[in-house]
């Protein structure tokens, strides 16, 4: 019973990371950038749903949605400023362009907000299903979680501006020549990229204490969930999201908290070594 | 030998010459401390240039042959009560054949895959260090105070640290210069042009990724000895930050990828600057976002560098600078 209570409670975690993966492998797919910036992103998605709710005393899911809203602004901005310029660059460039927005997120943030831990004071008691109880406020996230990535696939698969974002991504000049103005699409595309990882960092924000370094953390998972299910592939990241989570709630009842680090870091070498495309199939 | 004789060869190794007697000559700890940081920095950041700058794979993790072979190195000096050059040599050695091993393996990697597999390669290395026994676990080592007496206490032994490190710096600038106007170095800078076109013109690229791998990783290693020792401790924080690996990677953007000047320049002008936000009361709260808007405007709008810069600019110049 404790190992099933255990591994449902890190796959509810999981559906968290997912969402963050989500937003770095978007980014990924269609302009092949490594968000180096996701992590503090993640962070002000923290702080900015604690903003809402310790100052205005909004609901923290009821404010994920000015959460993402500020996301998709943060990330427009993001890319027009840093990374417009670099996307046809060598990696080391855009690696560098959005490590620099990182330093700059944190710089800004620990000038503001101090180091020191926040916490949302929100609590929702815990729900039993049979012999198993859950913290009420782990189940929510991972209904927000799926209700935030459903919202991206219909948007991708059943819009205009979606469809114009998979043909970007498929291949950029073939796009263009169709008439895909592939600047706003790339910019869009980061900008919900954005939003995923500041809805991700909102919804942890409900559970565990943070700081504006807390992202740090979580965009290191995201790296790993992302190769996991393929880089550039949304429902490899979710899936890779929920294996990750799994495995954090499980290898702990096993051997020591501190392992769970060496295993995730060793599964990450080894796909990437054995299967770099990764369990689902990455974005040739 | 032509190519000894070029200023692009006596230009750095003079800079890091006189720079080395003149702490000698002055004599303060205080100046000596601080060489120490900036000559770490800078050997750190032209041992990354081998690779980054030669072969233009992203190492993101490179600070983890630093950890690796520094505490390889503080452990064969506190636990088995080695000589510090022997120890630090030892260190290096252990750095370079991990990453033969390592660099077999994730060096088919191409691309961003290769700076992902780098960061998961520092992250698990961490994360195991701080669960191995032998090497203290999340605590660490602590230097053995018998070790001191050999230098005639504590004092001397930094002497000489700084000492060894300043030679060191100054085999890393021959033995990059070396590398890069043999035919080996010029096999890797195909490499970085076009690996595919490279192996068509007979360049055996796994086999020069490979020792130019552990060559950018030796020294690493060997400096990290050297760097614990004179901290008297080394922990599973300091050996594997991910923050210092890209402080490299800034350093040798800075000053320009794959010359031989450019890292030592980008290092010392990367810790000027740092030093003064840091010490400057206007800047202080705001170092790092300073910083980062500073590392923003050169990657946009001098992706070559100080030095690649001024070698695109002046014909002359470009004879001068290697």
């Amino acid at each position: 019973m404790q190992l099933l209570s255990s591994l449902i409670d890190g796959i509810l975690i999981g559906f968290v990371y997912g969402v963050a993966a989500v937003g770095l492998t978007l980014i990924w797919g269609v302009m092949s950038v490594i968000n180096l910036s996701h992590g503090p992103v993640m962070a002000l998605g923290m702080f900015s749903t604690y903003l809402l709710f310790a100052n205005l005393g909004v609901n923290p899911y009821l404010a994920l949605i000015g959460v993402a809203v500020f996301g998709l602004v943060l990330g427009l901005v993001i890319y027009t400023v840093a990374v417009h310029r670099v996307i046809s660059a060598p990696h080391l460039s855009s690696l560098l362009a959005t490590f620099a927005v990182n330093m700059i997120i944190i710089g800004i943030g620990t000038a503001v907000f101090s180091t020191s831990p926040h916490n949302i004071d929100f609590s929702l008691g815990s729900i039993s299903l049979g012999p198993i109880i859950l913290p009420a406020t782990r189940l929510l996230a991972a209904v927000a979680a799926i209700l935030f990535t459903a919202l991206l696939y219909i948007f991708l698969y059943f819009t205009r501006p979606g469809k114009a974002i998979r043909a970007v991504a498929n291949n950029r000049t073939a796009a263009e020549l169709m008439g895909i103005p592939s600047a706003q699409v790339l910019a869009l595309s980061f900008g919900i990229g954005t939003a995923l990882a500041c809805v991700a960092g909102g919804l942890i924000a409900t559970f565990f204490p943070f700081t504006i370094l807390s992202g740090g953390p979580y965009e290191l998972k995201s790296f790993v969930i992302c190769v996991l299910g393929g880089l550039g592939n949304p429902l490899g990241a979710l899936l890779g999201g929920l294996l990750l989570g799994g495995l954090e709630g499980l290898i702990p009842t096993v051997m020591p908290v501190s392992w769970v680090p060496v295993l995730e870091f060793g599964l990450f070498i080894l796909v990437l070594l054995v299967k770099p495309s990764g369990l689902l199939g990455a974005k040739s | 030998m032509k190519a000894w004789r070029q200023p692009g060869f006596w230009l750095p190794v003079l800079f890091i010459l006189v720079w080395g007697l003149y702490v000698l000559i002055v004599r303060q700890d205080s100046t000596r401390e601080q060489a120490f940081t900036l000559l770490m920095f800078v050997g750190l950041a032209s041992s990354l240039n081998i690779l980054l700058g030669y072969t233009g794979y992203v190492s993101f993790g490179h600070i983890v042959f630093f950890g690796l072979g520094g505490y390889s190195g503080f452990y064969f000096l506190s636990a088995h009560n080695l000589p510090l050059m022997l120890s630090a040599i030892l260190g290096g050695v252990v750095s370079a054949v991990l990453a033969g091993l390592i660099g077999l393996a994730v060096l088919r990697l191409r691309g961003a895959y290769f700076a992902l597999a780098t960061i998961g390669v520092n992250e698990a290395a961490r994360a195991f260090v701080s669960n191995f026994e032998p090497f203290g676990g999340a605590t660490g080592l602590f230097v053995n105070y018998s070790v001191y007496e050999g230098f005639g206490g504590p004092g001397p032994a930094l002497w000489r640290t700084f000492i060894y490190l300043w030679i060191t710096v100054l085999i890393i600038v021959v033995v990059s210069y070396a590398i890069k106007n043999s035919r080996f170095g010029l096999g890797l800078l195909a490499i970085r042009e076009d690996e595919d076109a490279a192996m068509v013109m007979g360049v055996q690229a796994p086999r020069a990724k490979t020792v130019a791998f552990m060559f950018s990783a030796f020294f690493p290693g060997l400096i990290g000895t050297l760097y614990f020792f004179k901290n008297g401790n080394v922990e599973p924080g300091d050996a594997f930050s991910l923050h210092m690996s890209i402080e490299m990677l800034v350093m040798v953007m800075l000053g320009g990828m794959g010359t031989v000047f450019g890292p030592v320049i980008g290092a010392v002008a990367y810790q000027g600057l740092r030093g003064f936000l840091l010490t400057n009361p206007l800047f202080k709260n705001l170092h790092l976002a300073i910083a980062g808007v500073f590392l923003l405007l050169i990657v946009l709008f001098v992706p070559a560098g100080a030095i690649g810069w001024l070698r695109e600019r002046s014909l002359k110049l470009r004879k001068v600078l290697e």
